[in-house]
């Protein structure tokens, strides 16, 4: 009985909804008509709130406090220091002058030969083959030393995630305790857009290598010690209860049958580590990161698309590289134990020596003779790469651009356009209100409640305006994410052709670091908002394909079976079996999609989106903006957590809904 | 080829000492576990009252030296708990666990240890062994946890995979072996601890029926080659017959019935295990000290001679082809008399009465 009341209950509330959010919708509408811009807090972009300016200040006493604050002369200040000397002993080995000399103690000879001895080693001859061709391509782009910067900061970094994220994540592998205390830091570690903890970061370690390395290990430690912990739980209860069984103490039970069962986690663990890593040590040009990035970030500041494209090849190069000489030795792992232990260790141990042998050789002449330190410059075709890029996005734009400036202001006018000027037009509290009573009503009370807070805080960081533009383009850029993830996502997942061909694709635009992307869209769409929008749909659409695609490839045989012996056409069955018992994987994606878009507001601020990423951008390179760049940072965070809290009560209100029974026809 | 049946193994001397006795044995899942030990409630009451779960309540048997003791129950009864329970992979609530008279439930982590290491060992439903060791290595991986050098170990992990005729597959991986062969890596490498005890949780479940009886048959064997004491569980009541010495059946976590194949099937304890046994060919079991009667008056009383611990299966031609009663006699005095009508009757597996 009470099954059936609550029942009717969720049916009778859910067209009454209906006519509430709609009713709210038109106030909002009629109040933005009647009230248009007033309270709208509109703030220029060199403008500053007094907040700014006491943030201002408080960085700045921070700064000057860097030697005589104890937590920095006996903590802070040794960490920066390690990190410096650990990685400019890198840049000296492989990529900057060292020890006297006008050339890094190995050149790229030595570099490559080393790199190929390794993937050869812990890989194949395959991946050997494509890290030798690979290095060759960097001397070859004309970009050596600063694919060597990068590789230098990416290694270190790396290292040092690893020494801290593996024991940390065997810990929370082991001790359920620790893993409930550890998990909220890492989601929150992972889902804070990585711009807005540079800033800070600076105030701590000064800009330079020391910054960048613990930004990147910001964001490279979460997977290491996240698929560690995974590694070490998922070994079979089964086999540890035998190995207690035979008296193992923990310490053997670890030693013996949780790391050895977990390797090939672990491995994987440092390839996502590898992966985050690189990324991030690009990003971190924005911090006076010496590398690729650097050379990316100029280009796109100046609107270089051949130059930005020469240096986006190589960041895609060394990313192919790492990851696959990785994924390889992750693979290998499984093919050493099949090899079984008759084969010696001494045929191994001959292999080793043999290849490290080869490899000091070409080291020793890098060392010694200019033709193997420096990449002759006769094989440098990094102007050719440049000109052509010029020359093809120059094409293209001349020839596409009728049709990208017609979806560009189809897109800007009729949605864009609209929607930003009914955030920013309308007064605060009212778009404040609205937003509540959405809340309230698509999700729940304590979404509301994030709600408000999250919006009276953008108010009081003095970013009311700059939120809400970003927050339009936002909005735009995840309904577009949607658009895709759910086309693309159901074509992946209905045809296993269409997976064959696409996944590698997904695949690469996942591996990919971000600054990437832009160069093409940039030379497609010039420097504007549009083109931001776009750099985001790109990076997050691959996240949101392939979360729908495996919502439909879960969905039961037996029931799609079911619904084709009864008739349903193809559009039927996506639209009424595939699709509606998908939703949670769509929904997953919404919400996925967006933290990914929020995460490319600040690259998007690079090139013409404006707003909060204009902010955060102009802080890092202008003293008195350094505070507004802050608050801006904080202004993401908020409306991230806002968005992100609202997404999944909706969510967990339609999962109540379908769970209830929907009757209502 | 059929296991030998119980009355041609030998058997266990019952005036020893028991090897292992288990007293009062309580194993209460959930909070305040203590609390509940020596309540009455049902299973289902004590879950609404308590929240807690009574995965075994108030166990007590002894183990005989050399004996194999078959646990059974359905799933859900506590079984696999229970023998969990005596090498403390899971903490008994209360009770008492003797090995050798020694209490196993007050031995520190250290003394725990020894015990696994070398005085009981299991074998696993689901097996358990290391995918990235190769035969060898699993089978020594107990000798190795505790110790033993590299070259010893090896010599007594190649023996024990010859008793068990896995000999040319030292060095393959369990994922290259099929079910019946990872299992009897499995029971190598319980017996190459050498334990005075073997504990089986249901290692034959998972394999399929043919597998299931000749690795049933290959403990039969391993039992009169090495004479170890077993405990094996099993929800399985044909290879409980088959293999045990003695059977606990429980219920529910508790223990509805202890005794010999033959009892179990001649005089079950209640109608539970009534229901449980009624399908079993009662002659397969039975023994002819549960058909004899008196003999009549007037009964010639010079028929053959069979003892009273012949199974009935074995005794059918015996007895039908006699002209005579056929005398039961235990050294000489005469218990009672058998003919065709006794044995036809269980045959045809008149109601049980």
């Amino acid at each position: 009985m009470t099954a059936l009341s609550a029942t009717r209950g969720v049916a009778a509330r859910l067209p009454a909804r209906r006519y509430l959010i709609a009713l709210t919708l038109a106030v909002w509408a009629a109040g933005w008509a009647l009230l248009r811009g007033h309270d709208t807090f509109a703030l220029g972009g060199a403008e500053l709130t007094p907040l700014h300016g006491a943030l201002n200040e408080a960085m700045d006493a921070v700064d000057d406090s860097r030697n005589t604050n104890p937590l920095f002369l006996y903590f802070i200040n040794y960490i920066r220091l390690f990190i410096d000397q650990a990685v400019t002993a890198v840049q000296a080995l492989i990529s900057q002058p060292a020890l006297g000399r006008p050339v890094p103690v190995l050149g790229w000879l030595g570099v490559t030969g080393l790199a190929t001895g390794v993937a050869l080693l812990y890989g194949n001859r395959k991946v050997a083959l494509l890290t030798a061709a690979g290095f060759v391509s960097f001397g070859a782009l004309g970009l050596w030393q600063e694919s060597m910067d990068t590789l230098a900061l990416t290694l270190t970094a790396v290292v040092l995630s690893l020494a801290v994220g593996i024991p940390l994540g065997i810990w929370a592998g082991l001790s359920d305790r620790f893993n409930r205390l550890v998990t909220p830091v890492l989601d929150f570690m992972q889902t804070m857009p990585t711009f807005v903890y540079l800033a800070p970061l600076t105030l701590f370690f000064l800009i330079g290598p020391a910054s960048a390395t613990v930004a990147t290990m910001i964001y490279a430690i979460p997977p290491a010690i996240r698929i560690t912990a995974h590694g070490i739980r998922q070994v079979s209860s089964d086999t540890l209860e035998a190995g207690t069984s035979l008296g193992a103490t923990p310490a053997q039970a670890l030693r013996h049958v949780r790391l050895p069962m977990a390797k090939q986690t672990i491995i994987v663990g440092v390839n996502q580590t590898i992966m985050a890593a690189l990324s991030m040590a690009t990003i971190a040009a924005l911090i006076d990161a010496p590398g690729l990035g650097q050379t990316v970030l100029k280009a796109l500041q100046t609107l270089d698309v051949g130059t930005a494209f020469n240096a986006g090849v190589a960041i895609v190069i060394m990313a192919v590289v790492l990851d696959r000489v990785t994924s390889a030795a992750s693979r290998r792992v499984e093919v050493q134990r099949r090899a079984g232990r008759m084969r010696t260790t001494r045929g191994r141990r001959l292999e080793v020596a043999g290849v490290l042998g080869v490899a000091g050789v070409l080291a020793y002449l890098s060392y010694t003779y200019v033709w193997a330190a420096e990449f002759p410059i006769e094989a440098n075709a990094g102007p050719y790469v440049r000109r052509a890029a010029d020359a093809a996005s120059q094409w293209v734009q001349d020839s596409l651009v009728t049709y990208t400036d017609a979806f560009k202001n189809l897109l800007t006018n009729q949605f864009l356009n609209r929607l930003e000027a009914l955030l920013t037009g309308t007064p605060w509290w009212l778009v404040t209100i609205v937003a509540v009573a959405l809340a309230l009503l698509v999700g729940s009370v304590r979404a509301a409640l994030v709600t408000a807070a999250g919006l009276l805080l953008l108010v009081l960081l003095g970013l009311w305006q700059d939120s809400m533009v970003t927050l339009a383009s936002t909005i735009v850029a995840t309904v577009l994410v949607m658009l895709l993830g759910v086309v693309a996502g159901v074509w992946i997942g209905r045809s296993d052709r269409a997976d064959t061909v696409l996944r590698p694709v997904l695949d690469a635009g996942q591996t990919m670091p971000a600054f990437v992307y832009l160069v093409p869209i940039l030379g497609l769409f010039g420097a504007t908002r549009f083109t931001a929008i776009i750099a985001a749909v790109v990076f997050a659409a691959p996240v949101a394909i392939k979360l729908v695609a495996e919502g439909i490839r879960g969905v039961s045989p037996t029931t799609v079976e079911a619904a084709t012996s009864a008739g349903a056409s193809t559009w039927q069955l996506i639209s009424k079996v595939q699709l509606p018992m998908a939703r949670s994987a769509v929904t997953l994606a919404a919400s996925q999609g967006l933290i990914y878009v929020l995460s490319m507001v600040v690259v998007g601020g690079l090139v013409g989106a404006g707003a909060l990423g204009y902010d955060v951008v102009a802080g890092f390179s202008q003293h008195q903006l350094r505070g507004k760049g802050l608050a801006a940072g904080l202004a993401i965070v908020v409306l991230g957590i806002v968005l992100d809290r609202v997404m999944r009560a909706a969510t967990q209100r339609a999962d109540a809904a379908a769970h209830g029974g929907r009757h209502q026809k | 080829m059929t296991a030998p049946s119980v009355a041609e193994r030998s058997a266990p001397d019952t005036d020893a000492p028991p090897i292992l006795s288990v007293r009062e044995l309580w194993k209460v899942f959930g909070p305040k576990a203590e609390s509940v030990v020596g309540s009455s409630l049902t299973r289902k009451e004590l879950k609404e009252q308590s929240g807690c779960v009574a995965a075994v309540r108030d166990v007590s048997f002894e183990v005989r030296r050399g004996e194999v003791f078959v646990v059974m129950g359905l799933s859900g009864s506590g079984k696999s708990t229970l023998v969990r329970c005596l090498t403390r992979l899971i903490e008994p609530t209360a009770g008492e666990i003797l090995l050798d008279g020694e209490d196993v439930r007050k031995a520190d982590e250290r003394r725990l240890r020894e015990l696994r290491r070398h005085r009981m060992a299991m074998v696993f439903q689901h097996f358990g062994l290391l995918p990235h060791r190769c035969v060898l290595d699993n089978v020594a991986f107990g000798l190795e946890i505790r110790g033993v050098a590299k070259q010893d170990r090896y010599a007594r992990a190649r023996e024990v995979i010859g008793l068990v005729g896995l000999n040319g597959f030292e060095n393959s991986y369990p994922d290259q072996l099929s079910g019946g062969m990872q299992q009897r890596v499995g029971l190598a490498r319980a017996l190459a601890a050498d334990p005075e005890v073997l504990l089986f949780d249901e290692p034959f479940s998972a394999l399929d029926p043919l597998i299931r009886r000749e690795m049933q048959n290959e403990v039969c064997r391993l039992h009169q080659e090495v004479g170890k004491t077993m405990i094996f569980i099993t929800h399985d009541l044909s290879e409980a017959l088959r293999l045990g010495d003695r059977i606990l059946i429980m219920r529910d976590g508790e223990v509805v019935q202890v005794g010999t194949p033959d009892q179990v099937v001649g005089a079950p304890a209640d109608d539970y295990v009534r229901d449980f046994v009624s399908d079993v060919p009662r002659s397969h079991v039975l023994t002819l000290r549960w058909v004899m009667r008196p003999p009549q008056p007037g009964e010639p009383l010079d028929g053959p001679e069979l003892g009273p611990d012949v199974i009935i299966r074995d005794a059918v031609h015996a007895v039908l082809s006699a002209e005579r009663p056929v005398r039961v006699t235990d050294g000489g005095e005469l218990l009672g008399v058998v003919t065709s009508a006794e044995i036809l009757e269980v045959i045809a597996g008149k109601a049980e009465g």
